[in-house]
């Protein structure tokens, strides 16, 4: 008997939480048939941020170009996909609207299901484009707007174990950076200074012992006061000795404390996700740390740690799979919740 | 040829099916609810109703805009995105022609329709039907309803107010034109989307990849961005 040819998964991811309009096929949950992402970052350098309405004025301009750059990328028609994967949250509220409504306009056009997936459950799945999960395993997810500790069990389950208090990692990355005069975003700018300079300066660093929590604003204002009382001393400070003193205050916490989850949870490998992935400096120190250690460290490559629909396609495929649906009435959420998509009684 | 019109431009969210010279489906609420939530399940609800499926629509038309940002985006968003997917021609009109065509089919004088955008400017242009035809005499514009008052009283002609923000400018439009100012009743408030189908229907499908709203305004960063430009070109 002759075993049947399994066909492959197609899953369309659709993703515009925030300044970049994306669209990707993803193979059997693993395979990238297609990545397009437009990123409008060049028309908010300006204002030196994202300006939510720009954003979304930009999405619109942008999202059926980029269905169909994705579609004629993989080589595929919308007959071909299985389901349609779209970010429901967390992000700027106008902005994931347009993912979310394409996303049900192409579902309903072409009567595929509908999967909706979480920003970050979206981050940490980029990793397995890169290599496939072992359970348990603990993410650690670092970017503009997130600094996590994400526990999970088994595929689909999240438990955030520590999360900021107040900003994220890489929101302290861009305050820095305007402190030095550094064009958004600061924290590819940040980066590569700090390799200039030596960490000289004494800066906090917020341990919150007990507790897998961060908090980077202290470090945020350390850093302006360390500035303002040079210049009131007439003092100059080696920019690239400060970069280099702050990227060591927070490369410290986020290491230690990824090590000491691990350590506590007995994980079989750890996940970096999100855009301060990027950061060669937070690299260098992961790759040391767990040199050592009997854990697998798996960090995904740059385009694959910034905002991409090749994530939410990957993370869309475990979601499908496990069963997770929405129908039409599916509505963008700012604040959504990961821990929502658990979902126990479904897997 | 069956042609699925759709509006979320304001409050009023509306969606009608056109097939051959009859409206088979209308459907319309004037909520403040979230359009996101309902506007699918309404398309989908119609089409069903109306036994017809996604394959068997042939155009869309939908209402660009003016109106609230997030409100035309949602449909602009799902109109572009369904003519893309089906491969059919995507036609956009006026919000504020949608709301004027109903009341100014029977009517002599000029349609004002009316949405209002806060601090007391109101979205607005000036409509009247000619030759069995909708035509602009004003064009679409965001005025202060101070300004648009006496504007129209220089037209010496009736002028019919339409639209659920109406009540926000009724003195000011009273005082401006007297007895030349005239109502809208409760059951012309509302633009008609089945009069969205009819002003697209025979109007040539327009490039999908390049469709946005018309927002009339500039978002305000960008406004903002572009007058300190201006201050530094100019010194
Ligand atoms: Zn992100």
């Amino acid at each position: 008997m002759g075993e049947l040819m399994k066909k492959d998964q197609l899953i369309l991811g659709i993703e515009t939480s925030c300044d970049e309009t994306a669209v990707a096929v993803i193979k059997n949950g693993r395979e990238i048939a297609a990545n397009v992402v437009a990123s409008q970052i060049e028309s908010h350098k300006r204002f030196g941020g994202v300006v939510p309405e720009i954003a979304s004025r930009h999405h619109v301009e942008q999202i059926t170009i980029v269905l169909d750059e994705a579609l004629k990328q993989a080589d595929v028609s919308m007959a071909d996909i299985d389901a349609v994967a779209v970010t429901e949250g967390p992000g700027l509220v106008g902005a994931l609207l347009i993912g979310v409504n394409a996303a049900k306009a192409v579902a309903f056009a072409h009567q595929k299901p509908l999967v909706p997936v979480h920003h970050i459950a979206g981050h940490i799945y980029a990793n397995r484009l890169v290599a496939e999960l072992k359970f348990p395993l603990i993410a650690l997810v670092v970017s503009g707007g997130h600094t996590e500790l994400v526990y999970m069990k088994e595929h689909g389950h999240f438990e955030v174990i520590g999360e900021t208090r107040d900003d994220a990692a890489g929101e302290a990355y861009d305050k820095v950076a305007r402190v030095l005069n550094m064009p958004y975003p600061g924290g590819p700018h940040i980066d590569r200074l700090a390799h200039e300079g030596s960490p000289t300066i004494d800066l906090p660093r917020a341990w919150l012992d007990g507790s897998y929590d961060f908090s980077f604003s202290g470090l945020k204002s350390a850093v302006i006061n360390t500035v303002h009382n040079a210049e009131q001393r007439g003092e100059t400070i080696a920019p690239e000795d400060l970069a280099a003193s702050f990227q060591a205050s927070v490369i410290d916490v986020l290491v230690k404390k990824t090590v000491d989850a691990v350590e506590e949870y007995g994980v079989k490998q750890v996940l970096v996700a999100g855009g301060v992935a990027a950061n060669k400096g937070l690299r260098n120190a992961l790759e040391e740390a767990f040199s050592s250690l009997e854990v697998e460290l798996v960090i995904p490559p740059l385009s694959l740690c910034t905002d991409n629909a090749a994530m939410i396609g990957a993370a869309g495929s475990v979601m499908f799979d496990k069963g997770i649906r929405a129908d039409l009435s599916l509505n963008a959420i700012p604040g959504l919740d990961i821990e929502l998509f658990n979902n126990d009684d479904l897997s | 040829m069956t042609i699925l019109a759709i509006d979320t431009s304001n409050n009023p969210l509306g969606v009608a099916l056109f097939h051959e010279d009859q409206v088979i489906g209308e459907y319309i609420t004037n909520l403040k609810k979230n359009h996101s939530i309902r506007i699918m399940p309404a398309i989908q609800t119609l089409l069903k109703d109306c036994e017809k499926s996604p394959a068997d629509l042939t155009k869309i038309v939908t209402a660009k805009g003016p109106g609230s940002y997030t409100g035309v985006r949602i449909g602009v968003t799902i109109a572009k995105t369904l003519a893309w997917s089906l491969n059919i021609p995507l036609v956009g009109v006026s919000s504020l022609a949608v709301l004027a065509a109903g009341p100014a089919r029977r009517f002599e004088g000029y349609v004002s329709p009316i949405f209002d955008a806060r601090r007391g400017q109101v979205y607005t242009g000036l409509y009247h039907f000619e030759n069995g035809k909708l035509t602009a005499v004003e064009p679409d514009q965001l005025t202060m309803a101070v300004d648009w008052a006496p504007k129209l009283a220089k037209m010496e002609r009736p002028i019919l107010f339409v639209g659920n923000d109406v009540p926000l400018h009724q003195t000011t439009f009273e005082e401006g034109l007297g007895s030349m100012a005239i109502f809208a009743d409760a059951t012309e408030q509302n633009p008609r989307p089945s009069e969205l189908a009819w002003l697209g229907k025979d109007k040539p499908g327009e490039d999908v990849h390049t469709f946005v709203p018309n927002y009339i305004r500039l978002a305000e960063a960008e406004a903002k961005w572009l007058e300190k430009q201006g201050k530094i070109l100019n010194g």
